[in-house]
């Protein structure tokens, strides 16, 4: 399918500092991208650019294959990882103000924000000021501020800090229907545990370069170690521990299970199969746990920043 | 259409605030609570009476000195110098002391007459005393001349000079006074509402900073709208001010033209009913003179003026809440900005009252920083109209110059956290 977003060799320089070079991304239609990256990689710059903030310097960027131009700001919902709104301004005179600025009439404006309101239970807070509220409550209405234009691309900035674990899940839910919806989400975290949940891509930028990008479950192949967590309950203890040694690489492994078996975790050699590695494992006791560890994209992520 | 949505919001931001609706109803009261109050005190003084003591051993001037409302003299020159001064420098009761000592002659008394007083007195009293010995002085050596003094009393005339424009507009002396008033005050107006409003739009450009949600809106839109439609948007609010000022001051004349008379002359000097017919008068004649001035033409170029210069001021407000983090940061920029509209009062209150046409009113009339302040205060004493149209025109052409300068650092400044930029970062963000 045809990319929502293609991001073709976007250069960004602030002085002598380059805060994105040549980075090339194509966000799928309809997906949860990841944008990954260490603080200060570069991914805000690149958002900002997507949201005509800021200009690159060279490069160029496409929205559903156009190039990007003002015309597209109302396509674009933008949630920024320091939140804001206008503090002393009502809650509903807020939204409406913001979602006019991205084009919206008042008339729709106001039944897009009834039906939100409505969705996320919050109507008694139409005439409260945002100082009025907590943390939280004004984090809802920055989402909802955020999704009232029908955007079909929505950009969160680390969308759950802040969010108690109710709130954040009620956002997670919110978000995983606007997508089913046909809306594209771009995701920019640290949060690995959200990024593996949700993510469909991912993409990860280091020192403002593109490291890796791809479908999430590609990505995890690629990064396979051929690695095995095993739990063998064997015939002779020492003897089996000294044995496998020769033939494979272990670690002591951690995980639960019902007797004190044996737990490692074995890496195959070069060319060597999970099936050898069973059918040695089954002369030698009886296998209780046997399962692929397959890297976790905190594994990718720390891997690749470090190798730089 | 966002430009006039930011125009709304920023508005109502303004005027739905506390202090803006504190501001515009109570300050008018204020002042006239302080003009009272200025003049209550001024009265409590008056009633004040000083005892002042004579010693003449020459007794040419003891019973020249008068007694008046607020000084009570007291001849002491019975007793010895000494005594006499003892006396009156541990005294409470007395002020001072008049010593006139022995001399040759009458004439030679001129420079030898002393006051002795433990403060030292104020001008208008010192002047008084040399009045008086004058005057003794003079007759005494007109006489001796063999002038008769009454008869050069009775010669003497006191000519009254009619001023009229060659318009045939008929104005008195104590015109430009009220001209001096009406312009100070609205070239003061213009500097306040300047700082005012100035400071209005920094700090809602901080806000907008510190609480984020810039981010969000120039996601929206183009800074620089953002920029011109708080501008234009605060300006609405500080006209809106001015307009409600104007209607409770037009009022306050109306009020005071109809009715005044004894109540609002007596208020003014409870005790002093004799003088009230001529305090009517010259009232009258004073209020009168107000009307007579081109009041359209001030309250008109009052809103051009106050719209010029705090447009193109505001607009380096803008850049300074954009460039720091917080209020207390902004201190530094501000001085810049401050000292031009400075400049403009005092200039304005030395140079205009003394020569309104001067070269130095007419050049900072038409110096775009200091115009606005300067030509306001000029604009009573009747200004040609080119001239008011040529600093017009400059002022606006500054601003554009100004708004296009300020709007770089706006641009660059609202996306920039956390450190305090110096000027020289600033002037680096000019060439992004």
């Amino acid at each position: 399918m045809k990319p929502i977003l293609e991001v073709n060799n976007v250069v960004k320089q602030y002085g002598n500092y380059t805060a994105l070079n040549s980075v090339s991304l194509q966000v799928p239609k309809g997906s949860i991208y990841g944008l990954l990256g260490p603080n200060g990689a570069g991914k805000t710059s690149l958002i900002r650019i997507i949201n005509q903030i800021t200009m690159p310097d060279s490069g160029e960027i496409l929205l559903d294959g156009e190039k990007l131009n003002p015309n597209h700001i109302g396509h674009i919902g933008y949630m920024p990882e320091e939140r804001g709104l206008y503090k002393s301004m009502k809650v509903g005179e807020q939204a409406l103000y913001l979602a006019q600025l991205k084009g919206l009439s008042k008339a729709e404006a106001k039944k897009q924000l009834e039906y939100w309101f409505d969705k996320l239970e919050i109507k008694g807070w139409w005439n409260k000021k945002i100082q009025e509220l907590s943390k939280g409550m004004a984090q809802k209405i920055q989402f909802v501020v955020t999704v009232l234009h029908q955007p079909k691309l929505l950009i969160f900035d680390e969308p759950f800090s802040g969010f108690d674990p109710v709130n954040a899940n009620l956002i997670k839910d919110e978000i995983l229907e606007l997508r089913d919806k046909g809306a594209t989400i771009i995701f920019s975290t640290h949060r690995m545990e959200s990024v593996e949940e949700l993510c469909d891509d991912i993409a990860l930028i280091h020192q403002s370069n593109k490291l890796i990008e791809g479908k999430l479950h590609d990505v995890k192949k690629q990064y396979r170690s051929n690695t095995f967590e095993v739990g063998i309950a064997p015939y002779n203890f020492q003897g089996l521990l000294a044995d496998i040694n020769t033939k494979y690489k272990t670690q002591q492994a951690d995980f639960k299970t019902l007797d004190d078996e044996l737990k490692l975790e074995v890496s195959l050699p070069q060319g060597g199969t999970s099936r050898d590695l069973l059918n040695y494992l089954m002369q030698h006791g009886n296998i209780t746990h046997f399962v692929e560890k397959i890297p976790s994209v905190n594994d990718i992520f720390i891997q690749t920043v470090s190798q730089k | 259409m966002s430009l006039s949505l930011i125009i709304k919001r920023e508005f109502n931001a303004k005027v739905r605030n506390k202090s803006f609706i504190v501001m515009t109803f109570l300050s008018p009261l204020l002042i006239v609570a302080m003009g009272t109050l200025v003049a209550y005190l001024a009265n409590v003084n008056k009633d004040e009476v000083s005892q002042i003591a004579i010693h003449d051993v020459t007794g040419v001037f003891k019973d020249d000195f008068k007694d008046t409302k607020n000084i009570k003299y007291t001849d002491l020159s019975a007793m010895p110098l000494d005594i006499a001064k003892k006396e009156v420098s541990e005294s409470e009761s007395y002020e001072g002391l008049i010593y006139v000592p022995q001399a040759d002659s009458i004439t030679a008394l001129a420079t030898k007459v002393e006051y002795l007083s433990n403060d030292s007195p104020n001008l208008d009293f010192v002047s008084n005393i040399e009045d008086v010995v004058n005057d003794k002085i003079t007759k005494h050596n007109l006489k001796q001349l063999g002038f008769d003094y009454d008869k050069i009393e009775k010669a003497k005339t006191k000519a009254v000079i009619h001023l009229s424009k060659f318009s045939g507009e008929e104005t008195f002396k104590e015109g430009s006074i009220i001209k001096i008033i009406i312009g100070g005050l609205f070239g003061y107006l213009i500097m306040m509402f300047v700082i005012i409003y100035g400071n209005m739009v920094m700090r809602s450009v901080i806000e907008e900073k510190t609480n984020r949600i810039i981010e969000i809106i120039i996601s929206s839109v183009k800074p620089f709208k953002l920029m011109m439609g708080k501008i234009i948007g605060t300006s609405f609010a500080g006209i809106l001010q001015f307009l409600i000022w104007t209607i409770l001051g037009l009022g306050l004349f109306f009020i005071l033209s109809n009715v005044f008379g004894v109540q609002v002359g007596a208020a003014a000097q409870p005790d002093a009913a004799a003088a009230s017919a001529e305090a009517m008068n010259s009232a009258q004649l004073y209020l009168s003179e107000v009307w007579k001035l081109p009041l359209f033409t001030i309250f008109l170029s009052f809103i051009i003026y106050f719209i010029g210069g705090f447009f193109l001021y505001s607009s380096l407000y803008a850049a300074i809440g954009a460039a720091v983090d917080s209020e207390t940061d902004s201190q530094q920029f501000l001085l810049p900005i401050i000292m031009p509209l400075m400049l403009g009062v005092y200039v304005g209150f030395f140079t205009v009252i003394s020569d309104p046409h001067g070269t130095v009113a007419t050049v900072f009339s038409m110096i775009p920083l200091t115009s606005p302040i300067v030509m306001m205060m000029r604009i009573p004493f009747g200004v040609p109209l080119w001239e008011i149209i040529v600093s017009m025109v400059l002022l606006f052409g500054t601003f554009f110059g100004v708004v296009w300068f300020a709007a770089k650092i706006y641009r660059i400044g609202i996306l920039m956290y956390g450190k305090k930029p110096t000027y020289k970062e600033i002037f680096k963000w000019l060439k992004y």
